[in-house]
């Protein structure tokens, strides 16, 4: 019989998905040049479908622009492999096997996932090795790859242009060689939650983003009075509107609330609170139409300095004062510890554990590296169950896999209806960990994926795909495109059963190429937003 | 980077962003300028649901005690046959002088040497041939033609505003006070709305335009009109085999809180997005232009005839309009963005026979300053533009053109009509409600006949 070579249009319209896509906001696309790595230590030009949200001008920018030095290749290249020099332990540390999968859960936790060679290369520093590597990175970070670019191809405009504050930080995630401090960036943006909505301007924003980059491993008490002082949060909490003829008692009670020694522990009183605010007065700032609050100092004029008496201890204390009372309060340890555990292991803090961490924190004079360390290596990070990746943190992670970078502005209107806006935060409470996924931020991931695998899926009707590839290795091809990702046993095989039954749908002589096309693409999008990407 | 630059004034976009965050997060408004009005709607609690019967994610403003499951029978038993009124807001204080040009003013050439329009260079307007539509405001022109475009030429209030904030804050209350937490329309639906339809109040635009705040009655926002879709690079029959195997990612076992919550998500977004299926997927009976706007506004027509319970609509024009600088290309292209669409939107609406219950208001916060600036641009006015459009719009304009020789104390154009007016002739005549216990000082206003009998 003879198999008909049209295509019946009334069975598969290939148009309709583009028609999709135009409905909801024009684009414009075409073909642009990028470098990628080889796989083989080098960079080459890879041409790809841009899509241009807004009309692009003739002659514009298509790449690829000039070739990155071998040194930019990402990962794992850059970390020279040391020699196998056994794997020595401390005794309350992880004793089970280090291998790829425990380094893998390692990145995503304390950083955006693994790049190729990335896990590897860490199991060979063995596990404190494969640590310190993360929690003791020397000098600036080096962000590798080509740069963050809007819509049209130029540089973003973090302080200016909307959206861009949020690109930027996420191509650090994306480009970084020190992702635990982009990591931990994020965990105190998230724990002295500061919103954009009260700040004045974008600058304010980034800046107090730095002050977490640079205090991240040192002094939690240095880091505690610097963000006390930090323009973005005296707007935020109105430290600049608290003086002493009527003190203002907002930043006095988060900081010991939220901060530094919870709620409901009998910590501290409403009194407390009163003479908390008393000693933080005297901070005001400026207000202008071009620049907003500006001009953040220290008025003696308005600073209250009698006599006040904050958990039972009477002093002429001031806001340095303050954040130091808060941190030699006893219940201090036991706040922060369990509170830094919580962003890297799901279940609680255990009597052992806690006691083992509160006295690392107190021996060392508050500093946040060892306590983050002994997290690190504790066994709970390498059994406990998954958790859900906050949804920057499984972008950043996918861009990392595919090669992909901060080209587009849509990322931050996805992160945004999949819940985590950067430099947005919900309230002061910070985002909530527990509520990460309902349907309309489900479906916001998905379509993150989707638009991260641009440049990955295959065109369906405009190439020709191979006519005979088999179901295991369109698996195997969708897998080494997500860097063979470690999924459960139950995921890849219904991942392969997709395979199978999409094959039997192929019954006419054209279907061949676009189905398997098409199969591809499924494979992709299913990897993207199956558990194994979602869970870290 | 001097291409992203803003030509609007800082003060603009910082309110913007403000408001938007106010009305968002219902947590009150930080001053930023001394005297500011908070905007109405500040405080409403916000929640969002994705509502079956709608077939749109929404989020829903205010009456908080309610469950969303009871909106959910709202809108599935409200009505729909009332009189809808589409608000549409240059944002930014649009130039009136520039929309309809006094071209027949002595002082027009003078007052406007760069940005002037040549006579003959748009169509004259009919009720008045000193003034001419803006070529890019042919729609209007068009429906202006077949008497179904009333027009104000000189709108406004007596002692006009010049901040964006204040003045866009009065039309939005209808009064001339700062510290409104209602809208005017927000007290319409207040009196007349359903404790459990939030369709009866809809904006169009992601954020709830605080002329739809309500003290009571729910009200609702849109991110999208398109409904709840998944996208991919799949088409059928694979696309089905590979919601299917999605949807078994979500029925798997679980061994660990965050799996299961995982396949949860994963599993109520499958169905959710069955159930869904072609609710938000629309087609339209006429070719509308292919901007964004447009878009929004074929979807409303189609909500309209879909059935949903909607009252009163916002959605902002297509751009902004605060054109300090190289005004005559951006509201060269918004303008004709904007009213192309909503040419389109009326033959929709005739088409499908529902252009008898919808009528469109378009207004603007302020008008711009007769005489041009240095920057190719115009700062803020008094006296703007204000439009009715619809089938049953009486077509008549409203207040005479005041001309450009007689200008007020800060050289800007005089009002001849008042806001408040119009806003009582709205309601009484189109929406069938007395405006008296909505609009304070109602009684002193006289009523411009609005709407054909």
């Amino acid at each position: 019989m003879a198999i008909p070579r049209q295509q019946p249009v009334a069975v598969v319209d290939p148009k309709r998905k583009h028609r999709r896509h135009r409905k909801r906001r024009r684009v414009w696309k075409d073909k642009h040049f990028r470098w990628v790595p080889d796989g083989q230590g080098d960079w080459r030009v890879q041409g790809y479908i841009y899509t241009h949200h807004h009309k692009p001008k003739k002659g514009h920018y298509r790449g690829p622009g000039k070739k990155p030095p071998r040194s930019a290749l990402p990962q794992a290249a850059a970390v020279a492999p040391a020699p196998a020099v056994g794997d020595p332990r401390p005794p309350q540390a992880y004793q089970g096997a280090f291998g790829v999968p425990q380094a893998t859960r390692l990145l995503q936790r304390a950083g955006f996932g693994a790049v190729p060679g990335q896990a590897e290369a860490l199991v060979s520093l063995g596990l404190v090795g494969a640590v310190e590597s993360l929690t003791r990175p020397t000098g600036p970070a080096v962000l590798t790859g080509p740069a963050p670019t809007d819509d049209e191809g130029n540089p973003l405009a973090p302080a200016d242009a909307w959206g861009h504050d949020h690109l930027w930080w996420l191509d650090r995630m994306v480009r970084t060689d020190q992702p635990l401090v982009e990591r931990m960036a994020l965990v105190f943006h998230d724990w002295f939650a500061t919103s954009l909505a009260n700040v004045s301007t974008q600058q304010q924003m980034i800046d107090q983003s730095n002050l977490f980059r640079s205090h991240c491993f040192g002094s939690f008490l240095d880091l505690f009075r610097a963000v006390t002082i930090d323009p973005a949060m005296l707007q935020w909490l109105n430290g600049n509107e608290n003086y002493k003829w009527a003190p203002n008692e907002n930043y006095g009670r988060e900081m010991m609330e939220l901060f530094s020694l919870g709620a409901d522990r009998g910590a501290y009183s409403e009194d407390d609170i009163r003479e908390q605010a008393r000693a933080l007065t005297g901070w005001r700032s400026e207000w202008s139409s071009e620049e907003g609050e500006h001009n953040f100092r220290f008025d003696p004029n308005w600073h209250d300095f009698g006599k006040k008496t904050v958990f039972g201890q009477t002093g002429n204390w001031g806001w340095e004062d303050a954040c130091r009372l808060c941190v030699e309060h006893p219940l201090h340890p036991s706040f922060f510890v369990a509170k830094l555990w919580s962003y890297f292991v799901p279940q609680p803090l255990s009597g052992a554990r806690e006691g083992e961490l509160i006295s690392l924190y107190r021996s060392s004079g508050w500093q946040i590296r060892p306590v983050l360390e002994a997290i690190l290596v504790s066994p709970e990070l390498y059994e406990s169950p998954p958790m859900v990746k906050p949804p920057v943190v499984q972008l950043a992670g996918m861009l990392r896999t595919l090669h992909r970078y901060v080209d587009t502005e849509a990322w931050t209107w996805l992160c945004e209806e999949a819940g985590q806006r950067l430099f947005y935060p919900p309230n002061v409470a910070g985002w909530d960990d527990n509520r990460w996924l309902d349907t309309s931020r489900m479906r916001a991931r998905w379509n993150m994926v989707t638009y991260a695998l641009e440049g990955t899926s295959v065109d369906v009707w405009g190439e020709d795909y191979s006519t005979t590839e088999t179901a295991d290795e369109a698996l195997a091809r969708a897998l080494a495109s997500w860097n063979n990702p470690t999924l459960r046993e139950e995921h890849r095989a219904e991942l392969l059963d997709l395979a199978r039954r999409s094959e039997t749908l192929i019954v006419a002589n054209w279907q061949q190429g676009p189905y398997r096309a098409m199969r591809q693409n499924a494979l992709l999008q299913l990897i993207g937003v199956s558990p194994d990407e979602i869970l870290q | 980077m001097s291409s992203r630059k803003h030509t609007c004034c800082d003060g603009f976009t910082r309110s913007q962003l403000l408001r938007s965050a106010a009305a968002e997060a219902g947590k009150g408004l930080p001053a930023i300028e001394p005297g500011m009005p908070d905007p109405a709607g500040t405080g409403l609690s916000r929640r969002r649901f994705l509502s079956r019967s709608a077939g749109l994610a929404l989020a829903v403003y205010g009456a908080s005690k309610i469950p969303l499951s009871a909106f959910e029978t709202g809108i599935a038993q409200a009505a729909p046959t009332d009189k809808i009124l589409v608000s549409v807001f240059f944002d930014g204080g649009i130039d009136a002088l520039s929309v309809l040009a006094p071209v027949g003013d002595p002082k027009y050439s003078q007052l406007r040497p760069n940005l002037g329009f040549a006579p003959g260079a748009g169509p004259t307007f009919t009720e008045d041939t000193r003034l001419q539509w803006h070529p890019a405001a042919s729609g209007l022109a068009t429906l202006h033609g077949e008497g179904k475009v009333s027009t104000f030429p000189a709108i406004g209030y007596d002692h006009p505003d010049q901040s964006h904030f204040t003045s866009r804050h009065y039309y939005e209350i209808g009064e001339l006070q700062v510290g409104y937490r209602t809208g005017w329309l927000g007290r319409y639906l207040d009196a007349i709305g359903d404790d459990e339809n939030p369709l009866q109040g809809l904006s169009l635009d992601g954020d709830l335009s605080p002329m739809i705040a309500t003290a009571e009655k729910p009200v609702a926002a849109i991110d999208s009109v398109d409904g709840y879709d998944l996208w991919s690079r799949v088409d059928d029959p694979i696309e089905a085999e590979m919601f299917r195997s999605f949807a078994r990612f979500g029925t798997l076992p679980s061994d660990s809180p965050g799996l299961s919550q995982v396949r949860r998500a994963s599993y109520q977004t499958d169905k959710l997005r069955q159930d869904l299926a072609g609710v938000g997927d629309f087609s339209s009976p006429v070719a509308y232009p292919d901007t964004y706007f447009a878009h929004k506004l074929a979807g409303l027509a189609a909500y309209i005839n879909f059935g949903l319970p909607l009252r009163v609509v916002t959605i902002r024009a297509a751009g902004g309009y605060d054109t300090h600088a190289d005004q005559a290309t951006d509201l060269e292209g918004n303008l004709r963005d904007t009213c192309d669409a909503i040419l389109a939107f009326q033959r929709d609406l005739e088409s499908r026979g529902l252009a008898d219950r919808v009528l469109i208001e378009m207004w603007s916060e302020f008008g711009r300053r007769p005489e041009e600036n240095g920057s190719l641009g115009t700062d803020h006015g008094a006296a703007g533009c204000a439009f009715l459009v619809g089938s049953k719009a009486n077509g008549e304009m409203v207040g005479e053109f005041p001309g450009l020789g007689n200008l007020d104390e800060d050289e800007n154009l005089k009002v001849a009509s008042d806001f408040r007016a119009m806003y009582c002739s709205l309601l009484e005549q189109w929406l069938g409600y007395d405006a008296e216990p909505i609009i304070p000082g109602a009684a002193g206003f006289t009523r411009p006949v609005l709407v054909k009998a």
